[in-house]
């Protein structure tokens, strides 16, 4: 039986078929685990929304004290950041092993560039006594009795997005090494994509985080 | 009327249990002509159809459209008709009529303390009069609660924060039994009280007898207090462990805190217990009493104060 | 045997596969000894582990509700204090409820068996698989931690304010259903795509086994409503701990809206439970009633239709608490559409012993039992639903009992009926028939002596979560507690007698129900890449007029999994083709 002694792959699983049947897996339970993400966020983007339709005064007078421009300037990063991961796909569609590592080197940059400015807005404001819940919060700047509840809302959003970006540069690092281990090209580049789309994801998720914390008027 | 069911409900005794219990007949009698045909098919297809070798031949029915469509759509339009059913006797239990007669419950851990009009108080037993709508205005003071008068089919939560309501209107005098239905620690089954109907007469006559409150020398009001206010509930008089350390013997005692400390009980230790309980805890006790602050003035402090010196 | 290249080939050769009666090789003699099952990446054994941390924490469970209607029997103290109750009936429903169902069935049956009826070799993420086992291990840690501190009294629903007020480790649970979901999550994601991804040559949408119809359908709910569950905890967390003010009123927030975050789950989270019992009913009363299944496509879609409509139901939870006035409405109408889709499974179930022939063996008579006892909980199902009779029963002893039938009768009458069913294939062992038949008994009659009187005392007016309780309702709660020990007795037995028959149980045949699903037609124990060959389906799963041999087919060539063919071209192509396969 010649022609099932050709060898298969070093990347499949013993328990898928061909590579097909295995990047298609792979690509399914990561569009799976995507939809998970969106209504996790969106059990958070609810409390939001009944807040916000309760206090509207309270959104508009507390997000006058988050710093709009380390915001933009952070999604700028973070859009920067998209592109270079898609790029790293392509490179690797393409077979250009040395393009895959530059732009993951480029990724994990920016990356690390939106957790340093997020560092300098969290200690900014906690240094000002503006904490998460009622129990540490003690800026008197705004003059509402639930302040503490919106940077609740905002501490928690942005801090769990925050651990999201942190996984990312840690499955990217992890692509990295594979990838100077020459392990992706053509053939088998699963899963350089598969962090891409969730590192699109987190991006995602900033966008709509940004204008709806930040640029309330 | 003489219904099936009739004793899985206690009494009526509020025409607004009337639809309630209407509609609870009807359902258990169509579900009960249901479960008999099921049961029945089981069991006659069971005994029908066994299996008399192992080569038996079953036909090959895939389904039928006909049957399919019938028992989709009959239940549905059943379940329409209980629905528009609950629906109005909902809204009717929502509807309080104009003149409906007010009080004030406030729920706490635990009992029901019960506000009148005319600043009449009483604790785990709300007056009535027969034959007249009466609207209770619910609130609570600490965690959830839950209002549930079984006799009068009414039942509410009672949320921290926001007032709530349940109507009803009492047939004849007598006595039902209010439950709390939403768990709220270790007193929720003893967080009982009454609803006591008078007739129209006998009620007004209740209600100038104990209107305007506490009344009498400072230690009177204050025993009257430690009553209304319910705090007998989980500290006795004469010395029992209940919830928390008993009244009896505890002015100007030494007692041990449960970080070790000691303090020794005199005014200012008793008006912080009463207003922020969770401050020092006696030790061997929990932590679970209601903090009074904003809801007892600086006066009934006092009172009660002068009450609780006096149980040596 | 075939030897050409499979795709240049006009037909597609296949082979009859008898499974052996003795097999040499099984997945119970390839990786032996403690240390080979803890780092498995088999399904099987991943499903035996659940399986086994289930059983122990019903067990668990069991046990308290024991202690529970112990202390019922009088109508005051009977031997524990209140607080210790309250902490008992908390655990009783955390535990059953995150420990024993949601994963009861999915993730234990389902894990072992849904892989072989689609004739794969293993789940999609075989080591995902075996971390959401260990996440859940995890989870019941940070439980057990908790027991240990302080334990908890907030009730399994950890309403605010008083779970963010009660003096007991509230954080440690919060914490450990917090990882629990993510167990639920990742098996649900697997399973999804497993269903989608990984079907053997032959089986189309039209041709999935129901169970996992039933299982694709649970798996969409965990994925989309268990992050919610996650994020509800995750909040309440930092309630307690930082004092966030979302859901506690002293600091800003509202308890209605964690009800209806926790509902958002906690509702949908029924169907999480009881849906994948739907499955089960569906492939034993087929076998035993060797027919083919009535309204196959009735039955498929109302899982998917009650997953959906499932989503869309959770404020008839909160009837009472001050929502608003237009929600409720809402909320009671839909309520009345997710009964729908399941009163038409019951009649299709019925409608499939129409001129069967009935074999009345144990699974079948929890079959019977889960009809009988489901229907009554749906009943009364839709009793709570009408708001007018709601709002007398809500929290009362007759929801308890509701939700007793559903869950009890329906989810694990369902489980048990599949462990019977599908016992033979996991462990290779027959069980003692005459004990089963008698635990039965045991198990009908107790469950209605227990729960039966709780819906009149219920309807009378007794209230849950009571420890202390008034004179009048004392008969109801004797007769519940003689009851429940009846279903202890029945337990306890069917313990006995899988235990036996492990140990010392005749060897089973392959097939013993004689059964045409595809995971009986693998060897009982299966071998450890579940078929040798891979299998190829051009009957139904409930074609019982097609001869079993029909049933029996594989790639005459020796794929291996590693073949240059898709799994997809052979699809395509036997789709065309099958008419002229030709028996090797």
């Amino acid at each position: 039986m010649s022609n099932h002694s050709q060898a298969h792959p070093a990347h499949l699983q013993h328990h898928f078929v061909d590579s097909d049947q295995q990047f298609d897996a792979a690509k399914m339970g990561m569009w799976v685990f995507i939809v998970n993400e969106i209504l996790f966020f969106g059990g958070l983007f609810c409390a939001y929304i009944v807040f916000r339709a309760w206090y509207p005064d309270l959104f508009t007078m507390a997000a006058t004290k988050l710093d709009t421009t380390m915001g933009a300037i952070n999604t700028v990063v973070l859009i920067g950041s998209s592109l270079s991961v898609a790029m790293a796909i392509r490179a690797a569609q393409l077979n250009k092993t040395k393009w895959i590592k530059i732009n993951l080197l480029i990724t994990i940059t920016l990356a690390c560039v939106f957790l340093v400015i997020k560092y300098f807005e969290y200690s900014h404001k906690m240094h000002d006594g503006i904490f998460p819940g009622a129990t540490l919060y003690t800026y008197e700047g705004i003059d509402h009795p639930l302040a503490h509840v919106f940077f609740s809302i905002y501490y928690v959003m942005t801090g769990i997005h925050a651990i999201h970006i942190i996984v990312g540069i840690g499955l990217m690092i992890w692509i990295y090494i594979r990838a100077k281990r020459n392990e992706f090209g053509s053939e088998y580049y699963t899963p350089v994509e598969m962090v891409g789309l969730y590192w699109h994801l987190v991006d995602v998720i900033w966008i709509f985080l940004f204008p709806l914390l930040y640029l309330i008027e | 009327m003489d219904r099936l069911f009739e004793f899985m409900l206690p009494e009526a005794k509020s025409p607004t249990a009337d639809s309630t219990d209407a509609l609870f007949h009807f359902i258990n009698e169509v579900s009960l002509v249901l479960l008999i045909g099921i049961t029945f098919a089981l069991i006659y297809f069971a005994i029908k159809y066994r299996r008399r070798s192992e080569d038996d031949e079953t036909p090959v029915i895939t389904h039928n459209n006909t049957l399919e469509i019938t028992w989709s759509v009959v239940p549905l339009l059943i379940c329409f008709v209980i629905f528009g059913w609950g629906y109005t006797g909902w809204l009717n239990l929502k509807s309080v009529p104009d003149n409906a007669y007010e009080i004030q419950v406030n729920g706490f851990k635990w009992g029901w303390n019960v506000k009148y009009a005319n600043g009449a108080q009483t604790l785990n037993e709300i007056h009535v009069p027969e034959g007249r709508p009466v609207k209770i205005v619910l609130q609570s003071s600490d965690v959830l609660h839950s209002f549930f008068v079984p006799d009068y089919r009414v039942k509410h939560d009672v949320v921290p924060g926001r007032y709530t309501y349940v109507w009803f209107e009492a047939e004849e005098a007598g006595e039902s039994i209010v439950f709390c239905t939403e768990y709220c620690g270790t007193g929720h089954s003893d967080m009982l009280a009454k609803v006591i109907v008078h007739t129209e007469e006998d009620f007004q006559t209740w209600l100038e007898k104990n209107g305007g409150g506490v009344s009498g020398t400072p230690v009177e009001q204050g025993e009257q207090l430690v009553q209304l206010q319910g705090c007998t509930t989980c500290h006795s008089d004469d010395g029992t462990r209940l919830i928390g350390p008993s009244f009896k013997g505890l002015w100007e005692s030494e007692e041990t805190l449960s970080d070790g400390s000691t303090v020794t009980v005199d005014e200012n230790y008793l008006r912080e217990s009463i207003l922020n309980p969770g401050a020092k805890i006696v030790e061997s006790y929990d932590n679970v009493m209601t903090p009074y602050e904003g809801r007892i003035s600086d006066e009934e402090i006092t009172n009660i104060i002068e009450y609780l010196k006096t149980l040596k | 045997m075939a030897t050409a290249e499979v795709s240049n080939k006009k037909t597609l050769k296949v082979q009859r596969f008898k499974p052996s009666d003795n097999p040499s090789n099984t997945y119970l003699t390839d990786e032996k000894g403690v240390w080979a099952w803890m780092t498995t990446v088999d399904h099987k054994k991943i499903g035996i582990m659940y399986l086994v941390a289930v059983a122990i924490f019903f067990a668990v469970g069991g046990a308290l509700a024991l202690l529970l209607r112990t202390e019922l029997m009088t109508p005051a103290k009977t031997f524990i204090e209140a607080d210790t109750y309250n902490q008992l009936f908390t655990l009783h429903g955390a535990i059953m409820v995150f420990f024993v169902l949601v994963p009861s069935i999915p993730a234990a049956l389902g894990n072992f068996i849904m892989p072989m009826q689609l004739g794969a070799k293993d789940v999609a993420f075989p080591k995902l698989n075996l971390a959401s086992f260990y996440i859940y291990v995890a989870g019941a840690i940070f439980t057990f931690i908790a027991l240990a501190q302080h334990g908890l009294d907030t009730g399994w629903t950890f309403y605010t304010p008083y779970s963010t007020e009660s003096s007991s480790s509230v954080i440690w649970v919060t914490m450990g259903v917090f990882i629990l979901g993510f167990s639920s999550i990742l098996t649900g994601t697997n399973f999804i795509t497993t269903i989608h991804k990984m079907r053997a040559p032959g089986i189309t949408w039209g041709k999935l086994p129901l169970n996992v119809w039933a299982l694709y359908a649970t798996s969409i709910i965990q994925v989309l409503a268990t992050p919610v569950l996650a994020i509800t905890v995750l909040l309440l967390t930092m309630e307690r701990w930082l004092g966030f003010g979302i859901f506690d009123p002293a600091l800003g927030g509202d308890p209605v809206l964690f009800q209806h975050f926790f509902w958002f789950y906690s509702h949908p989270a029924v169907y999480i439970m009881i849906v994948p019992g739907f499955g089960i009913i569906s492939e034993v009363i087929s076998t035993f009633s060797k027919k083919t299944v009535f309204g196959y496509w009735a039955i498929a879609l109302s899982s998917l239709a009650i997953a959906f409509i499932g989503f869309l139901v959770w404020g008839h939870h909160m009837f009472t608490s001050g929502q608003s006035a237009v929600a409720t409405t809402v909320f009671s109408f839909l309520t009345f559409l997710v009964g729908i889709p399941t009163g038409i499974k019951i009649f299709n179930w019925i409608a499939t012993l129409y001129k069967g022939s009935i074999k009345m063996d144990t699974p079948m008579i929890y079959v019977f039992i889960f009809l009988f006892l489901f229907s009554i909980g749906g009943f009364t199902g839709i009793m709570l639903g009408a708001l007018s009779v709601d709002i007398h029963l809500h929290d009362t002893y007759y929801v308890v009992a509701h939700f007793h039938y559903v869950m009890m009768g329906g989810t694990l009458i369902a489980l048990l009926a599949g462990l019977h069913f599908w016992w033979p294939k996991m462990t290779g062992k027959l069980y003692n028939e005459k004990l089963a038949k008698i635990a039965s008994v045991f198990i009908f009659v107790g469950f209605n002596v227990t729960f039966l009187p709780q819906f009149v005392m219920g309807a009378q007016g007794m209230p849950r979560r009571y420890y202390n309780y008034v004179d009048q309702f004392t008969a109801f709660h004797q007769t519940s507690t003689i009851g429940s020990y009846l279903l202890g007795v029945g337990f306890l037995i069917i313990l006995y007698y899988l235990m036996h028959s492990l140990f010392k149980g005749a060897k089973s045949p392959a097939n013993p129900w004689g059964s045409r699903g595809l995971e009986w037609q693998a060897t009982s124990p299966p071998d450890f890449h579940n078929f040798d060959h891979t299998p190829v389906v051009i009957h139904g799963p409930y074609d019982y007029h097609q001869p079993m041999e029909e049933f029996q087919l594989g790639l005459a060539v020796d794929t291996n999994g590693h073949d240059s063919e898709t799994a997809k071209e052979v699809v395509d192509k036997e789709r065309e083709q099958w008419k002229n396969y030709s028996l090797g």
